[in-house]
């Protein structure tokens, strides 16, 4: 049946008012719970604010918070340690997700069971995910200590150890945020064209070699967008070491955000506080936009 | 030939269970410990005789917190859920069918993308000294308000998705009948995009349900929320694991019950969400 010509929507009138009134409240909420706050977050950040009585007293530094933030060493301990957490972690989750992918990709009985169980970790709090490991890694009734000792391995202090608190950590984030990738690469692993993959049967390629030739290059988009998202998402990670190792032993543990949030909170210096907030900030907005538009690129040229 | 390929698909299962128990192991073991009297958890008793006093405790007693937190939790997260969908879905309209100007769409979502990535920890901090000048803190509206922008850039991304698959036709029809917009929203965009609201309605009541540090900082103990409530567990100076882990199991179960509903919806929400 032919359609019958309809009006371009133009020609119907748009409906103004109610552009205006659709749009107001993301703009409002945008505009006063993010843009004025981080407006805010600038002044403060030349300032000293102390609070007495319910009433803020605000005494000008100029720039001096920002010329601390160099030497701030706790600052200078979570830059290292998020970077190195960040790296290290979301590799590894890359890696796990893209085989456990892979092989839910090739299966047919039981493929929801398994993503269903496999998304479990996302969806439960992270200060959950800390309180179940803190008690699974503890040294005197842990589940980890008793595992190892069935094969007469001595009981470690997984969290209290210098050496090992960190890539404690970084167990308890690679199983909490593998799913997230195992999620987005298998949804990429779905969409994979077939007919690719039985010309190649078909001319006798390999299992390897259709893995080299083939699906990686075809992943690759699907792998850049995941990892990137990922990285930059790991500077975001506070919950569970809040639990698990409230940053230490020493600075074994600290990570950018926790140290803005002592610096601002336990410590009670919103103004230094502030200052760190923004250089935090500013930074992982250099990462995100340029993850952007390297996407946007790879987009177009393709 | 047959043999290479039951072998491969031995270790495809293999690989595949060892993973599932990674998984499910922690959750068991949180699961059997609530259930646990704190001497068998000490004692690391693998056989045990389960006991309802450490979930009777963490709900009861009058010393824990942990229903007020979750009725808290609940109220916060299903109002700012509510919020979020309601904006977010006007706005993702207006931005696709209303001949918004392309300039507006793109700061809007652009900043949404960048916001989300930005670590929650650096904007408490300016909407806690606000709150503090304003009166807003300490209250459900604060966190609510706090929650309904953390969540709105998802949101928005989602709606704009959802919605720019509905097909225009039947719109363009309703248009020329004379149908007004309010009216075109609800009565036909809102039943074509059900299956993204709920995605989206899940994905966001879930994340403020988890949400820790905005709460942790912007609310006292009448209105604190699960999350903060299980964080000051292993914080006494005795931790009470026993009922720690029962405060925990407690607080995955409505994850659970979302997911065992509306396990596409979630994974839809997640792919869509971080791809597009």
């Amino acid at each position: 049946m032919p359609a019958l010509p309809l009006p371009p929507m133009a020609k119907i009138g748009i409906d103004r008012k109610w552009r205006a009134i659709g749009l107001a409240p993301s703009l409002l909420v945008f505009a006063g719970l993010t843009l004025l706050p981080i407006a805010n977050l600038v002044a403060m950040s030349f300032h000293d604010i102390a609070w007495a009585d319910g009433i803020s007293r605000w005494t000008f530094v100029g720039f001096r918070h920002y010329q601390a933030l160099p030497e701030d060493m706790l600052l200078r301990a979570g830059l290292g340690n998020t970077i190195f957490f960040a790296v290290v972690s979301t590799l590894t989750q890359m890696l796990l997700a893209f085989v456990l992918a892979l092989f839910v990709s090739r299966i047919h009985r039981g493929r929801v069971l398994y993503r269903t169980l496999f998304i479990l970790p996302i969806l439960v709090p992270a200060i959950v995910i800390g309180a179940i490991w803190k008690l699974m890694l503890n040294y005197d009734f842990g589940l980890v200590n008793d595992f190892i000792g069935l094969f007469g391995a001595a009981p470690r202090d997984w969290l209290g150890e210098r050496a090992l608190a960190l890539w404690s950590v970084i167990v308890v984030d690679v199983w909490h945020w593998t799913p997230f990738c195992f999620l987005l690469l298998l949804a990429g692993f779905e969409s994979l064209p077939q007919d690719v993959y039985e010309a190649a049967r078909v001319d006798g390629v390999g299992p390897l070699s259709e893995l080299r030739y083939i699906t990686l290059p075809l992943m690759l988009p699907t792998i850049a967008v995941t990892l990137g998202f990922r990285l930059i998402l790991a500077f975001k990670v506070f919950d569970e070491i809040y639990l698990l190792t409230g940053g230490g032993p020493g600075t074994a543990t600290e990570v950018l955000s926790f140290t803005v949030y002592r610096r601002f909170f336990t410590q009670d210096r919103a103004g230094y506080g502030a200052a760190m907030s923004l250089f935090a900030m500013t930074l992982v907005a250099v990462l995100a936009i340029t993850a952007m538009t390297a996407a946007r690129r790879r987009q177009t040229r393709s | 030939m047959m043999l290479r390929q039951h072998v491969a698909r031995f270790w495809v299962h293999a690989v595949l269970i060892i993973a599932a128990a990674f998984i499910m192991v922690p959750f068991l073991w949180i699961t059997s410990s609530a259930f646990k009297t704190q001497i068998a958890i000490l004692t690391g008793q693998f056989l045990f005789e389960p006991t309802l006093d450490n979930v009777r405790e963490v709900i009861l007693s009058s010393t824990s917190d942990y229903i007020t937190a979750y009725r808290n939790s609940f109220v916060v997260a299903t109002i700012s859920t509510l919020l979020v969908l309601v904006i977010a879905t006007l706005a993702a309209y207006a931005m696709d069918r209303l001949q918004t100007p392309r300039w507006i769409v793109h700061s809007l979502l652009g900043w949404a993308a960048l916001f989300h990535m930005i670590p929650p920890v650096t904007m408490v901090g300016a909407w806690f000294q606000m709150y503090r000048e304003t009166g807003l803190d300490n209250t459900f509206t604060g966190l609510v308000l706090a929650h309904v922008t953390l969540n709105l850039p998802i949101a928005l991304w989602l709606m704009a998705n959802f919605i720019r698959d509905v097909p225009l036709e039947l719109e363009e029809a309703a248009r020329i009948d004379g149908c007004s917009t309010p009216r075109l929203i609800w009565r036909i965009i809102v039943p074509l995009v059900r299956p993204g609201l709920a995605a989206t309605g899940i994905l966001v009541f879930i994340f403020s349900w988890n949400e820790f540090v905005v709460a942790l900082s912007l609310t006292a103990r009448d209105t604190q929320t699960v999350p903060v409530a299980i964080s000051k567990y292993s914080q006494e100076f005795e931790i009470k694991h026993a009922e720690m882990a029962a405060a925990a199991f407690l607080s995955i179960l409505p994850a659970f019950v979302l997911l065992l509903i509306g396990q596409r919806h979630i994974v839809k929400g997640i792919t869509t969400g971080a791809v597009k």
